[in-house]
């Protein structure tokens, strides 16, 4: 096993890989456990026609498939970004390991991402500098070779270094970008191929019908739609992949940090935000909503009372103050965390906590007036005849037929979630000042507004990312509504008596 | 002759959903004179609500079209008509009433101003004179004091005064034509028999033209001119209505009388339709019924029938064709359905008793003020006293709001009563609690009223049935469990492979028929059945009544079988108990109390059920008024404020029980010092 | 209806009091008044006089509940849950921990919260029903598709983006209103034009298709084939029938916020810096100031559950299918 490993990878990568300390944060726990639910769901579900049914209709939408190609995406860069780790301070060398000895690690915490995005982390230029700039934004006192001290603007330390003069930047920005949107195009033709020959494949259809059927649009899902947007996904990362090492393409921050780097780490912040604040209450607000409804008495009236009272605190306040005492607590208990990254991270969990009791109240109150519809329904009342238990009634009869109501608000929170975390960190109570967010990144770029010519890059990276996944988001809730709600499918398929 | 005012000529209409489109209404043809009442009759699904909305053009968009044909109202094509021109025609020649007046009146309109809409846009009326002719429109409907009605909304009117309303509404634009559309359907009889005569009252006197769409043989008697029979979007046969209730021409037809039940029929098996209505989504190239007719040979299957216009009618049937009927192989004429018969009433039940309830009550409390105090109560039961014999049928009739499904469900302790005993075999079961109540619920057992709504829709038929022995623990073997609901869905005629598929691949009757399953499951001594044949279609129904006969007959259960329907307690029912009002004025044998009513409220509730056949139309006792609240029922015998033979007594106290001969209880001032 | 009303105060009370008790764990049981002087006075070499000195001039010095220091009555009401907790009971704030008078700041502060809040509420809800009427009127049609398309899109784009842009596009480009401030009187309604108008902007995409789903529903009711089948134009149907039953649900969604206007927006006060309940919530948030918080979070609480209430009596007004006997 070992050997294959090292082979195919080679024994240095090997070697590094092992010296590796991996660092599980509490977020990473819950998206592993989340995607693993997932997993659990999709193979329970793929053997169910009821349950198979509306998804087909949610992704037979053109719309709603291309948003999940987009999702996707997002969702990838998130996962890469999950897997997190310390280095060892000192790399092993080719010495033979013979003895053990005591490995310290840095205390900075790594992700895969990271990894990916090394050159892009570690090009830190001295301060602002614009798209694919060659020079610096701020004019600094220079010493000519000739000894001569002029104020201009400095070269970059790495954005577009490669050049000999700076006046080929266009020439070179263009050549690269056709080289990489070509690259692209060749791997996306590769996929496409290999996709179509896998639908002949899974339909028993030869190559060239099941082509003619993708290319005119004659298939049940939309394929056409997923591999036209996944040609645009393809293109603009080998255009990346081909200029960002080169040249800052989204320039650099106030510290000079690259803003490609910083949007793309905002992506886990945001699709964590948005998952696991209505997952972290849900079983709350499931358990609850149910059993008032289901109980009523003196049941519904405590939890009534307990969610009325939670909802009366405007919900940006209470965050606040939540999380203002979070942060008091953090400061003064600074032992209790190992890593600066532990530490972001408890503050993004303890977030999303607190976002989750400010949201957990409506599917509370949703699932409660649904389950004493379904209280006096004939087949709860069957169950009630045959003297089922009553938490066997909820989760066997209740539970399932309230599921599309859950779905379909963790589905409609999300891209809520996704824009209130900018507001938060405008607000100064969102995630940690250290943790790379979309709001982050707009709350350091708005101080920056006044400035002449203004510094615009930052905050148009984040409104552009935060705007596709919100988008992406947005349209495929509506199809999920659409094809889950039971009053708009009805709607949807008018039969007559 | 009189002039034709109506025809409708080849009418298409295409329904377009999700998994595809359908034509629910094919190639429909027929006229309607005027003055004239012509019924459109049919079961659920057969398009014959379509047909209406097509001929209004009020398809809903954009699922429904009209894909050919023509509507002719005095010659003009409406289909033709730009939709300016077609609004003069809807409300002012053509008006609709729909089934249900519960949603069809807008909540925050008042109901005169709705009525007013009508005078104003076609009456070309305004202010004053808009109003008294609303009023006057309230009068012709029989609302009494029309002034207060005027603003008053539609949540405030009981549902037979909502469609008054509609009808009101309905006339005020003084149309040719009237459509309505199961127009009674979502009333009690009797308050469906007020509605029957009030329309047909005012087409008489308005000379007025009248669409009646229905599927309840029994209106169509009472109010019909001419009838057409539809079936799977097509009209299969048309006739006068002596002639049809005579001699119904169509296979389809000739079932649909014979599987009504009715008290004659008791002795024997109900006629039945094998099979279901075909989905319309896929092209049909043969005769729509032929897989349901025992009469259909080789070109049934093979050719589609044609249209055979006989005199005032015509039936689609290759019956009716020369030439192919006299290919029709001889033996298949003979072909009678095989089923067991009941040669003779069976003997009277082996006796022994098995419930006894005795003084039943259930009341609700009714909270008001500041603090929530209980002011009052709704007497939803009170103090019933039945007994169910082992292996009989006892039936509990009574008008919705009567308290009927409340006492099912008390004898189940689905509700906790309030006071009274529910004995079974010798077990009070409103003393039991928690496990002991839950030890004894495998005895009885309930069977509701709607199929769509009693199963969870998430769990397969085969977990389903299940259920009840698994809580119950009376089989703990899986695979004798599993031996078990086969030979359950079995016995109520399912395919064992039903087994591991979901409710909603079922149609009504089927999911009918796995909720008996279920309740048999347990093995049960009682069954409760709420109304399970009334959401049915007639054909659905016999099935379902011969079943539930046959269960009885090979199990020994017993049943109390809650309905409105009297012609299925004749059918079915021993013993039968009459309720108004939350308590029980009059019980006895089936035939006794059906052949010899002898409460008023009896006497009104069996005249008012439309009679079957080619007179429907004889004298009704006419009930004023609606059922009163069962928070406040009114004092003395509660009958009295509808009563056509009250007497001042009945005003001041509530009547004793009296015997008359043969076990015949009623509660009435009539009988007692008599 | 005065019984109903009575009924409905009374079941307030055991919230408020339950927010009450939730702010006075959060803001004093968490974390101790200690930590909080040392938070304020910088994390590093503090001395505990400096410590007891912050606290005493606040008030926080003294015990959580129960004051064994004094007598009778006293042991209860010279503690901090008395006068920091239970005095929000009589609206009294008492003074932030920068010394300021919260009562006072509040008062000053409304009138302009409430000149930027009440035209975004109006014209919001104008711009949001006709829209969605427009889409109504036209569904089924390339119309409705590309403006719910269309809407989609606006409510995925952040509030920040709107601000920002505005300010960059009408205030330094164009030039046509200043990018922030406040003045009194009329001269107000200069610094006013520019937040209502992104506001409402920001808010036509998730209202006015939320309106047009609304009107959709009442739209496919049985009641309304009804009044087709009479005869009455497709305006008429929409504007008499469907609008009406579907202007129920909004209207009592509005009256729900109706009092909370009074604190204002938080985000769009303070980039236009006016001096509203907002930004002086941002900035006590920003400054950590807890007893402005505390003052905030009662009062906001409390006005929510007014706008509850007024919800119930509004239900009653509106909608003929609710009466109370």
């Amino acid at each position: 096993m070992t050997t294959v490993l090292e082979e195919i990878v080679g024994p240095d990568t090997l070697a590094y890989w092992r010296g590796l300390k991996p660092v599980l944060l509490w977020t990473d726990v819950l998206v592993f456990l989340l995607v693993g639910v997932l997993v659990i769901c999709i193979w329970y579900a793929r053997r169910r026609e009821h349950l198979r049914a509306p998804w087909r209709q949610v992704f037979a939408r053109p719309l709603a498939m291309a948003a999940a190609v987009v999702m996707s995406c997002f969702v990838v860069v998130g996962l890469l970004d999950s897997v997190h780790f310390r280095e060892p301070l000192q790399p092993q060398g080719g010495q033979d390991g013979g003895q053990q000895q005591e490995v310290f690690h840095a205390v900075e915490v790594l992700s895969l991402l990271d990894l990916l995005l090394r050159p892009l982390k570690e090009q830190v230029e001295k301060t602002y500098s614009a798209p694919f700039a060659t020079h610096l934004y701020a004019k600094e006192t220079l010493e000519l070779p000739d000894g001569t001290r002029v104020r201009d603007y400095p070269r970059l330390v790495y954005g577009g270094a490669h050049l000999e003069d700076p006046s080929e930047r266009t020439a070179d920005v263009l050549q690269r970008s056709l080289a990489g949107l070509a690259t692209g195009l060749g791997w996306w033709l590769l996929f496409a191929l290999l996709w179509v020959a896998l639908l002949a494949y899974r339909h028993h259809r030869p190559f060239g019908s099941q082509l003619r059927q993708v290319l005119a649009g004659r298939t049940v899902l939309p394929w056409r739609v997923m591999l036209g947007v996944l040609a645009l996904v393809f293109m603009a990362v080998a255009w990346a992949v081909e200029l960002a090492p080169l040249y800052h393409i989204f320039g650099t921050d106030k510290v000079g940090q690259d803003v490609f780097y910083q949007t793309l780490k905002s992506v886990r912040t945001a699709l964590v935000i948005g998952t696991l604040t209505t997952l972290v209450m849900l079983p709350f607000a499931v358990l609850l909503g149910l059993m008032a409804g289901y109980f009523r008495g003196w049941v519904d009236d405590v939890i009534q009372y307990l969610y009325t009272t939670l909802n009366s605190i405007p919900g940006v306040l209470l965050i606040a103050s939540a999380v203002l005492m979070l942060q008091v607590y953090i400061d003064t208990h600074p032992e209790m965390f190992e890593t600066a990254a532990e530490r972001a991270d408890m503050r993004l969990l303890f977030l999303c906590i607190i976002l989750g009791v400010t949201s957990w109240t409506t599917l509370c109150r949703l699932l409660r007036g649904e389950a004493l519809k379904l209280h006096g329904v004939d087949y709860v009342q069957a169950a009630v005849a045959f003297g089922v238990p009553h938490f066997r009634i909820l989760s066997r009869h209740l539970l399932p037929n309230v599921m599309h109501i859950v779905l379909i608000t963790v589905v409609l929170d999300f891209s809520g979630l996704v824009l209130a975390e900018a507001i938060l960190s405008y607000v100064g109570v969102g995630v940690d000042p250290s943790m790379h967010s979309w709001g982050n990144m707009i709350n350091g770029a708005r101080l920056e507004m006044a400035r002449e010519p203004m510094v615009w890059w930052s905050l148009l990276a984040a409104f552009v990312f935060m705007f596709l996944l919100v988008l992406a988001a947005n349209l495929l809730a509506d199809a999920v509504r659409d094809a889950f709600d039971p009053r708009t499918r009805d709607a949807a398929a008018g039969r007559e008596s | 002759m009189a002039e034709t005012l109506l025809s409708v000529r080849h009418l298409c209409t295409r329904f377009e959903t999700e998994r595809g489109g359908f034509l629910a209404v094919d190639d429909v043809s027929f006229d309607i004179q005027r003055g004239e009442t012509f019924a459109l009759l049919g079961e659920s699904g057969c398009g014959k609500s379509v047909t209406s909305l097509s001929i209004m053009r009020l398809l809903p968009e954009p699922a429904g079209r009209i894909v050919g044909g023509q509507v002719l109202l005095d010659g003009v094509d409406l289909l033709g008509l730009p939709e300016l021109a077609m609004r003069r025609v809807r409300g002012n020649r053509i008006a609709m009433i729909f089934q249900e007046p519960m949603t069809s009146l807008n909540p925050v309109l008042s109901v005169g101003d709705q009525i007013a809409e009508v005078v104003i846009l076609h009456r070309r009326l305004r202010g004053r004179a808009a109003r008294s002719a609303v009023l006057e429109l309230l009068e012709a409907v029989g609302i009494p004091d029309p002034e207060r009605r005027y603003g008053e909304f539609p949540h405030q009117l009981s549902g037979g005064m909502k469609q008054r309303v509609m009808i009101a509404m309905a006339l005020a634009g003084e149309p040719d034509l009237l459509i309505a559309d199961e127009p009674t359907t979502a009333l009690d009889v009797t308050i469906q028999a007020q509605v029957l005569d009030l329309l047909a009252e005012l087409q008489r006197w308005r000379d007025m033209a009248m669409l009646l769409i229905t599927h309840d043989l029994g209106v169509v008697a009472g109010m019909a001119d001419r009838v057409a029979v539809m079936y799977a979007g097509q009209i299969v046969e048309q006739a006068p209505r002596r002639s049809f209730f005579a001699e119904p021409r169509h296979p389809y037809s000739r079932k649909l009388f014979q599987s009504l039940p009715d008290m004659h029929k008791r002795d024997r098996p109900l006629t039945v339709i094998p099979g279901t209505v075909p989905a319309l989504d896929r092209p049909f190239r043969a005769c729509r019924f032929a897989e349901r007719c025992e009469l259909a040979w080789q070109d049934c299957r093979e050719q589609a029938p044609q249209w055979h216009a006989e005199g005032d009618g015509g039936v689609r049937c290759h019956l009716y064709d020369r030439l192919l009927s006299s290919r029709r192989p001889l033996h298949a004429a003979a072909a009678q359905p095989v089923t067991s018969e009941y040669t003779q009433r069976e003997a009277p039940p082996a006796g022994g008793r098995l419930l006894e309830v005795e003084e039943l009550k259930v009341h609700f409390p009714i909270q008001k003020g500041l603090f929530k105090r209980t002011v009052g109560h709704v007497h939803a039961v009170d103090g019933v006293s039945l007994r169910i014999d082992k292996g009989a049928t006892v039936a509990l009739v009574g008008e919705s709001g009567c308290g009927k499904t409340t006492f099912g469900k008390a004898i189940l302790q689905l509700i906790r009563p309030t006071a009274g005993r529910v004995v079974l075999e010798g077990t009070d079961l409103t003393r039991l609690r928690g496990e002991a109540l839950r030890r004894r619920r495998s005895d009885f057992q309930i069977i509701f009223q709607d199929p769509f709504s009693s199963m969870n829709p998430r769990m397969r038929v085969e977990e389903i049935i299940q259920e009840g022995m698994v809580t119950l623990g009376l089989e703990r073997d899986p695979q004798r469990r599993a031996q078990r609901v086969a030979e359950l869905l079995q016995q109520v005629g399912l395919p064992v492979e039903a087994r591991a598929r979901y409710p909603h691949e079922f149609s009504g009757g089927q999911r009918q028929r796995i909720c008996i399953a279920r309740a048999l499951a347990v093995r049960p001594k009682l069954l409760v059945c709420d109304e399970p044949t009334s959401a049915l279609d007639i054909s659905v129904q016999a099935q379902i009544l011969n079943l539930l006969k046959d269960l009885q007959r090979e199990l020994g259960l017993s049943y109390l079988f809650i309905t409105h329907n009297l012609s299925v307690v004749g059918y079915l029912a021993d013993q039968v108990a009459v309720m108004y009002l939350g308590r029980i004025v009059e019980h006895g044998r089936v035939a006794e109390v059906l052949n010899r009513p002898a409460h008023p409220y009896t006497e009104a509730l069996l005249s008012a059920v439309p009679a079957v056949d080619a007179d429907g139309r004889r004298e009704v006792i006419r009930l004023e008024g609606d059922l009163p609240s069962p928070a406040a029922p009114p004092a003395g015998c509660h009958f009295h404020t509808r009563c056509p033979r009250a007497m001042p007594v009945c005003r001041e106290r509530y009547p004793p029980v009296t015997e008359l001969a043969g076990g015949h209880r009623v509660r009435c001032f009539l009988y007692g010092e008599g | 209806m005065l019984a109903y009303i009575v009924r409905r105060l009374l079941y307030a009370v055991p919230i408020l009091i339950g927010i009450n008790l939730i702010t006075f764990v959060l803001f004093f049981v968490v974390n101790t008044p200690d930590d909080m002087a040392r938070m304020h006075l910088g994390m590093k070499h503090v001395t505990p006089e400096a410590i007891a000195e912050w606290k005493a001039a606040r008030g926080y010095d003294k015990p959580l509940l129960y004051n064994e220091a004094r007598d009778g009555l006293q042991r209860f009401t010279d503690t901090i849950f008395f006068e920091k907790s239970v005095r929000l009971f009589a609206f009294q704030f008492g003074r932030s921990d920068a010394g300021r008078d919260i009562g006072y700041d509040i008062y000053q502060r409304m009138w302009p919260s409430l000149a930027i809040a009440v035209p975004v509420l109006v014209f919001g809800l104008l711009a949001n029903i006709t829209a969605a009427l427009l889409l109504v009127f036209f569904r089924a049609t390339y119309v409705d598709t590309l403006g719910v398309v269309l809407l989609v899109i606006m409510m995925s784009v952040s509030s920040l983006f709107y601000i920002i842009a505005g300010q960059y596009v009408i205030g330094k480009l164009l030039h046509l209103v200043p990018i922030s401030g406040y003045d009194g009187g009329w001269n107000a309604l200069k610094f006013i034009v520019l937040p209502v108008c992104i506001a409402v902007l920001y808010g036509l995409g998730s209202g006015a298709r939320w309106y047009r789903t609304l009107f959709l529903e009442e739209a496919g009711k049985d009641y309304v084939r009804t009044a087709r089948a009479k005869g009455l134009s497709e305006r008429v149907v929409l504007f008499r029938h469907v609008l009406r039953n579907a202007l129920i649900p909004i209207l009592t969604g509005v009256v729900v916020i109706l009092p909370l206007l009074f604190m204002g927006s938080l985000v769009l006060e303070s980039f236009f810096g006016i001096p509203g309940l907002g930004s002086y919530t941002i900035d006590a948030i920003r400054a950590q100031d807890f007893a402005i918080v505390r003052a905030m979070v009662f009062l906001g609480s409390v006005l929510y559950i007014l706008g509850l209430l007024l919800t119930d009596i509004s239900y009653t007004l509106v909608d003929p299918r609710v009466r109370i006997s």
